[in-house]
This record gives structure tokens, sequence and C-alpha cells, in this order.
């Protein structure tokens, strides 16, 4: 729909491609990051017992527009014995991975930046991105401490990407389809017809999926809360250790395109796991533009209860981030190979076996 | 639990000349002075006997004794000899329960005493901390350098009673 | 043919947010495995033994409380009983019930920063918060005493210099009441999360002869499973009247004398303190505190060597007088700085980041590693 839009504002395929599928996608995650990181720290505070931003606007609700006004007034330093062309890349391409995750999420029923047979396995390789960029960063930030930490970033989310894979693989065998929009026209419906309840269909098969559903959504959220880098799987950016990690080094504007990446990537990957287990922007109820007839309602709906699961599931990140402590490097590997990539592959056989048989 | 008037005796007839004296008439402390030169085995004789067993050493103080003394020599002239630099040991023993303190004092011409790293791992950093505020040298010391002033200090033991501050230290004016 | 390596040099520098203070330590490293240590301090020397001898007895009394700045009563308590015992002063029993109070006080405070900091460095940032929380009633009771909330001046030789507030009774008791679920919240948060316990369990093991032969003491000595404390071993003051008990490391959560284990201790240490401070509530006598301090303080010739217990270790004060009013030698034998010795030991083999865990556990403070 807003694809024909623009096609007809423009009389051209391309432009219009390009305008739809980028642009509401920016109008859509920007503000939100604002709104995550202003949800942050008053979530911290309040779990923290203290109050958080109070001064700048009611209750400090302006106050990531005043921290943007002074990152973008700050200086770029840029050290002489960095490498120049890969340490001002870093952030774009950081940035440009997260981003392109959304080009296959569906917002609302009217809506997808860009609808590819190939879906989820689009996500995942384009989040890859993310590990070169933040390897060009430690190594260009000239410092051995950024290089430790990028190197244990980048084994950390090559290693989790399996176990989000094999989970991924898993739910492919139960509804046939990659198409992340198809796979939420699927859930429509109550809630009983959530992937984490077992999928659309009836009969045996339905029941026989729950428990294996419910344990590939755990593994799920947790490699992909070590892809986005939060606690307990931060070490990349573990304060105490190594001072921020691999954006050490970078001021003004570029530090803020690495922070802008790093709640971009934690919305995508909250959307991906509503999406997948949890019907994406299918309300649980049924709609309120059905009964009462107004069918223009329904994408709007629609977009609100995607919001409200991707931002609930934001939420129970931060309320990880606040509670645990930091897992050790080996600790953080063991965890990934000897623990979490059996138990998915187990899945993955078990719920191969139902489907066929 | 043995007093200090026993376990002087008992280093006496071990080691003769090695233990100087015993003083016990003064507040709080009694003491016994021992040769610098003999106190890493009158150490290890003390921390190995069964009836002693001073397992832990609790404090080693290098003091200036701002002892000396004006003399006239022999064209009339004022010299100062005498001044002594000492090191204090604080030993203890924790299954036995009684504690013990040793004086040993050197002079400042040639401050030389034996290290008793070996026995207690503890000795490591005071001597070092002696070494650099006094300037008391450790022979046998694993690595005997400054510890808390910077490495590179040239203008002597700060906590010497004749001590001076230097006017520049690597170009920056020292008194401010 | 074996390939080349070279041991990668990484300086945790004077600077970093877990060195607790400005302490370099300068690690040799093999990958991620750790060589060597060798830690370098003097960033924070201030020379407090050559200006204690320009001073009188009287006036070292503030210089005191800023060498282990997160525990100053008790270094003024420690430098009062040993001025008292050369000069043979006698204090009046109520203000040796009150320098425990405030001891024993001091002791809860600096506890709760020791176990919050190591807490915020293994990532749990939120329990650092709820101990500074509760250490903020401590310190509004201190203030109520003496004026100040982190270096008191309060402890003098021969008494105190106020007597305490008329509510200050009450309002302690209060506070006891208030904190001690708080332990119990602490204990579920922090201290038996399984996470936690995979990083400091079997950590930085320390076993009771290196450690007796390293001088370590405190905390860190009864982690590794000896009962040595001096408030039982060596008593001093009133101690002997009440009745208490020591918590020693029995390694339950992995071997004895890990890091889990010095963190414990600490944990239930702050339980005991509250006992000592219930019983010297009820018991505490009248008087006059200001009674038995002295116009001029002129110890004769002679030495002491006196040591009181703070809540890092063996606090020891060696002072020499000559008979003047002005200290000849005044050493500390200050506990971080005998036990950070030990680091080198502790750590061979092990990864960087087991050493913020080693380094958090062993809870020292600059100030008093380098005077």
């Amino acid at each position: 729909m807003i694809y024909d839009f623009f096609t007809n504002l423009f009389n051209n395929q391309i432009i219009g491609i390009i305008i739809s599928a980028a642009l509401p996608l920016l109008l859509f995650i920007l503000p939100f990051v604002l709104v995550a990181v202003l949800m942050e720290r008053k979530v911290s505070a309040h779990m923290q017992d203290r109050l958080g931003p109070m001064r700048v606007g009611y209750h400090g609700i302006l106050q990531t527009v005043a921290d943007l006004l002074k990152l973008l007034q700050k200086e770029d330093i840029v050290a002489d014995v960095n490498d120049k062309p890969l340490f001002n890349l870093a952030p774009v391409i950081v940035f440009a991975g997260s981003y392109a995750a959304f080009a296959a999420i569906p917002f609302t029923g009217a809506y997808i930046g860009s609808n590819v047979d190939l879906g989820i396995i689009y996500i995942i390789a384009a989040t890859g991105l993310v590990v070169a960029g933040i390897l060009m960063s430690g190594w260009a930030s000239n410092n051995k401490y950024t290089l430790l930490g990028a190197m244990r970033s980048a084994a950390q989310i090559i290693s989790y990407e399996i176990p989000t894979i094999l989970v991924v693989l898993s739910l492919i065998m139960i509804t046939g389809t990659m198409n992340l929009e198809t796979l939420s026209q699927m859930q429509t419906g109550y809630f009983w017809n959530w992937m984490i309840l077992g999928g659309p269909g009836t009969g045996l098969d339905k029941f026989l999926f729950i428990p294996f559903t419910v344990i590939g959504f755990l593994v799920i959220y947790i490699s992909t809360l070590a892809e986005v880098n939060r606690t307990p799987f931060d070490i990349p950016e573990a304060e105490s250790e190594l001072v921020s990690g691999y954006h050490t080094e970078y001021s003004g504007m570029k530090f803020s395109i690495f922070f802008l990446a790093e709640y971009a990537n934690m919305f995508a990957v909250s959307a991906i796991v509503a999406t997948l287990f949890f019907g994406g922007y299918q309300s649980p109820f049924g709609y309120l533009g059905n009964t009462l007839g107004a069918h223009w309602l329904i994408p709007i709906e629609q977009f609100f209860w995607f919001t409200v699961k991707g931002v609930f599931f934001v939420f129970v990140q931060m309320w990880l981030r606040w509670t645990l402590p930091r897992l050790r490097v080996d600790q953080l590997m063991a965890v990934c190979w000897k623990y979490l990539i059996p138990i998915a592959f187990v899945n993955l056989i078990i719920i191969g076996l139902i489907t066929v048989l | 639990m043995k007093s200090t008037e026993e376990i002087f005796n008992l280093l006496k007839d071990k080691f003769g000349d090695a233990v100087i004296e015993l003083k016990v008439d003064q507040p709080v402390e009694s003491y016994i002075v021992i040769n610098p030169l003999e106190i890493d085995k009158v150490c290890k004789f003390l921390f190995d006997n069964e009836e002693l067993k001073f397992d832990n050493l609790m404090n080693l103080s290098g003091v200036d004794d701002d002892n000396e003394k004006k003399e006239k020599d022999e064209n009339g002239n004022e010299k100062i000899i005498g001044r002594t630099l000492s090191v204090y040991y604080h030993l203890e023993s924790t299954s036995l329960r009684h504690k013990l303190t040793l004086k040993v004092s050197t002079l400042i011409e040639n401050p030389e005493v034996c290290s008793v790293y070996e026995i207690w791992k503890c000795a490591d950093w005071h001597e070092r901390e002696a070494y650099d505020l006094i300037g008391i040298k450790f022979l046998n010391h694993p690595d005997l350098r400054r510890i808390l002033m910077p490495y590179d200090w040239e203008a002597g033991y700060p906590l010497r009673k004749d001590y001076k501050n230097p006017e520049f230290y690597q170009g920056m004016k020292v008194p401010y | 043919m074996a390939l080349k390596t070279e041991e990668m040099i990484l300086n945790m520098g004077p600077q970093h947010p877990s060195t607790h203070g400005v302490l370099r330590l300068e690690l040799q490293l093999e990958g991620e495995l750790i060589v060597n240590i060798i830690p370098h301090i003097g960033y924070l020397h201030r020379c407090f033994e050559k200006h204690a001898e320009a001073m009188t007895y009287p006036q070292v009394i503030p210089y005191t409380d800023r060498m282990d700045y997160l525990a100053s009563m008790y270094n003024e308590f420690g430098y009062a009983l040993a001025v008292e015992k050369l000069a043979g002063i006698e204090v009046p029993e109520r203000v040796e019930y009150i320098r425990v109070i405030m001891g024993e006080l001091q002791r809860i405070a600096s506890h709760l920063v020791a176990i919050g900091t190591y807490g915020a460095d293994i990532g749990a940032f939120t329990p650092f918060l709820f101990c500074f929380r509760d250490r903020e009633k401590i310190l509004s009771l201190f203030e109520m005493t003496c004026g100040a909330r982190l270096l008191y001046n309060y402890i003098w030789i021969g008494g105190v210099s106020h007597d305490l507030h008329p509510d200050f009774l009450r309002l302690t008791k209060e506070f006891i009441d208030y904190f001690r679920p708080k332990i119990k919240e602490l204990n579920d948060l922090l201290s038996y999360n399984k996470i936690f316990i995979e990083r400091t369990a079997n950590v930085g093991i320390l076993p009771l002869d290196v450690a007796i032969n390293y001088g370590i003491t405190g905390p860190m000595l009864r982690a590794s499973g000896m009962k040595w404390d001096l408030r039982k071993d060596d008593p001093y003051s009133v101690y002997d009247k009440f009745d208490y008990d020591i918590p020693v490391g029995d390694g339950r959560m992995g071997t004895v004398g890990d890091s889990w284990d010095r963190y414990f201790v600490r944990v239930l240490e702050m339980e005991e303190s509250l006992k000592i401070i219930e019983q010297a509530i009820a018991n505490i006598p009248e008087g006059d505190v200001t009674s038995a301090i002295p116009k001029r303080v002129k110890p004769p010739v002679g030495q002491v060597y006196s040591r009181v217990e703070n809540p890092r270790g063996e606090l020891g004060y060696f002072i020499m007088s000559n008979g003047t009013p002005n200290p000849l030698r005044i050493k500390v034998r200050g506990p971080s700085f005998v036990n950070l010795a030990v680091i080198n030991e502790l750590c061979k083999n092990l990864l960087v980041a087991d050493v913020i865990t080693i380094l958090g556990s062993i809870d020292i403070v600059l100030g008093e590693v380098d005077r």
C-alpha cells in the first residue's frame, strides 16, 4: 500500500522501493531510540531505589533530546595513529547492519519494508555485518583494550548465531515458510494460534509442540541477548574491565551512532522474537476494528500490538541487565557451546520428528 | 608462652656474639638487640624452633635514630659521629601466642642488614619501604628498589632527619 | 618447530574504574593467561610519617583519618590506643563503649563499600546502590555525632571530642532493626546468585600457610580457614565484654580461601557487628567523656607497637618517642599494604577478568597502601 503510494508519487519504481523501505523505518526507529534510552535510565533507576533523570522536562522526559544535542556539539576526536578509513567507517557499518534487519520485519498487516521470501535468513545474515563493524572499530582504535573487547565480541556474536539459527530452523519446519509476513499471517486469530503455543493447526501436533517451542523461545531469547552484547553477556563493553570496550575511543556523533545501533539492534531482536513466537502484529483478543466494522482501524491496532510486544521484550532485556552480574568470557563460550547448542539441536530433531510423523 | 628474657637467654646460648643486649627497663616494650649481619640466622632459628615458632612477621620498620653526638677530634674541629639507622622487627607466633621485638642498628655510613625475605615473604615490601624511605640496604633481597617514591628519585631518602626536598624533579619545581 | 610467541604487557593503569584508587598493575600476559603481575604503588603517597614527626601527638589525629579514608574511626582508634599505652593514660569506661560503637558502625559501613564495589566490578550494578543507600544511614549517624561524614577527627587521645547526641542511641537501635533484613536481601540478590558464584568460586585460592607467611590478616586470613581476630585473640578496649562469633571461610561454594569465601566472610561480619553494637548500646555506662584528655601529651622515652582489627586487617602503629611533644617515628602497618603483596601468587595462570575479581576480594584502599 505504501509502496504503491510512493511509486505513483515518483513514477519510478526504484525510488519508490527505496523510500518505502527506508523512510518509515527511520521515522519509527529514531523516536524509539529516544524513548528507549530514557526508558533504560528510568527503569534502572527505579529498580535501584532512586529516581533517575528528573529535571529536563516533566520527570526527565526530554533527557535524551538534551543528550543528543550535547553529543552533536562534541568534538570529533580522531587520533593520529588510528587507521582513518576503518575508524570512520566502523560506526556506519555497525548501524547499517542493525538497521538492515528491519527491512524484513512486518510492522503491520499493510506494511512490510520488503517482502523477501528469505525473510528470517536474510535478517540473520544482515546482523552478521555488525561483527565486521565491531572488529574494525576495535582494531582501528589502536588500543590494546579495545582490541581485546572487539575480539571477544566477535567470538561471542559468531558463536551465538548458531543456537539462533537452529531454533529458527525448527520453527521453519513447523510452519514451512521463511517469510516473516506469511508467518505472522499464520498466527492470526486469538493468542491460541501463536507459535509459542504450538502454532496454528489443530490436532495432537499442536499440543506436542508446546514444550519444545517454549524451550526454543528461551534458547533464542538468550542467544539474541548475547548477539546484542547485553548483560549478562556484555564483556565487550564491560565497564569495569575494559573501560567501554570497542567504542572507548569514539566521541561525539560517532559514539552516538554506536549507541543508536545498540538500541536499534535491541528492538530488532525483540521484534524478531515477538514475530516468531508471539504472533507479530496479531492481537491476542481479536480486533476492535472488526467488531466496530471500521476496517481502516485494523492496521493501526496491529501496529500498536507489535510495538507493545517489542517494547515489552526490550523491557525484559533491561530488567535482566540490571539484575544479573556478568559472565566471564570462557563461561560465556561454555554456555553457548556446551549448553545452548545441544539443547537447540535436540529440540530441532524432536520437532522434526513430530512434524514428519 | 615465653617472655622476652627467656627468649634472650635461649638466643644467647645458641648464638653468643650475634645477640648483643636486652633492653627491658623502658616503656612499653622490651626488645633484644641483634647484630645486623646475623639477623637472618637468628630469625631462621626463631622461625623453626619448636618452642618459639614465630611464624608471623607483624611489622618491620626502619628508623632514623637521630642520636648523633658531636665530638671534637684532633684538630679541634667538630665531628658528628655515631648516627645510626635501626630496623625493628615485631614477631608473633599464631600458635603459641607470644610476641617479640628485635632491633638491629647500623651506622649511617654503610647501612647494611641481612634480609629476612627467605623466612617470611611478608618482609619483601616492608624492606623495600625501609630502603626507599630511610636508605637501609638489605642484602640478599630479590628486588630492592623504591616502592613509594618515584623510581628515579635522586634526592635521597625522605624519612631521614636531615633530608631536604630538591628544588627540581625532572624539570618540575618541587616546593610549590 | 614451535612458534615464537611474545608476552604482551597490559597496563591496568593508574586510572581504571576497577582498581579502587590509583594503583598500577602491570600484567604480563600470554594470550589471556597471566604470567606475572607487578604492582606499582606510590601514587597516593602523602608522606604521613614525615608529617607526623613535625607535629604534636594530638595534632596527628586528622592525618590518621586520611590514611584509610573508608574506615576513619578505626584509624583514630588505633592511634589513640597506641599513644595512651605509651603515655599511660587511662580512659573512662563510657569512652571505651563509645569507641566500640563507632568502630563497629564504621566496620559495617566499610564492608558495605567493599561488597557494593565488588558486585559492581563483577557486573551487578544494583547491589552497589542498595549498599550505598544503607551506608547513607550510617553516615548520617556519624554526622549527628561529630559533624563529618567521612573524616571525623572524633576519637582523641584520652577520650572523644564530643559526647553522644541525646537521640543517638535510639536512632542506632532503629538502624539495627532496619538493617538486619537488608543483609538477607543482599544475600538473595548477590551472594547466592549462580552467575556470581561462577565468577568468584575457586578463583584466587589462598592456602593458609602462604597466607600466614605473607602476613595476611583480616577477612582474607579468616576466609582461608583460620579463626584469628584481634578482638578475641589480643583483646583491646572493652571487646572482651561482648559475646560475638568470628566467621570463618569454609569453602561451601568452592574451595576454602577462594574469592567467594573472602566476600562472604565480610557479609557475615556485618551481622556480628550488629550484635556487638546491640550489646554495647544496652550496657553503656554514664560518665564524662572529656575528663581524661590531657592538656599536653608528652610520653616518656620508649616505644610501643599496638594493633587493632581494622575492617581490612591488622592495623598496627609503631610509635617511638624521645620525650618531646613530637613523636620520633610513627610507622603505620597498613593491612592493605601487606595484603596487596600477595596478588602475584594468587593470579598465576588466571584470566584477565579474574584479576578484577581477586583485587576486589582483597579489598584495598590506596590511602592505606601508600599512606
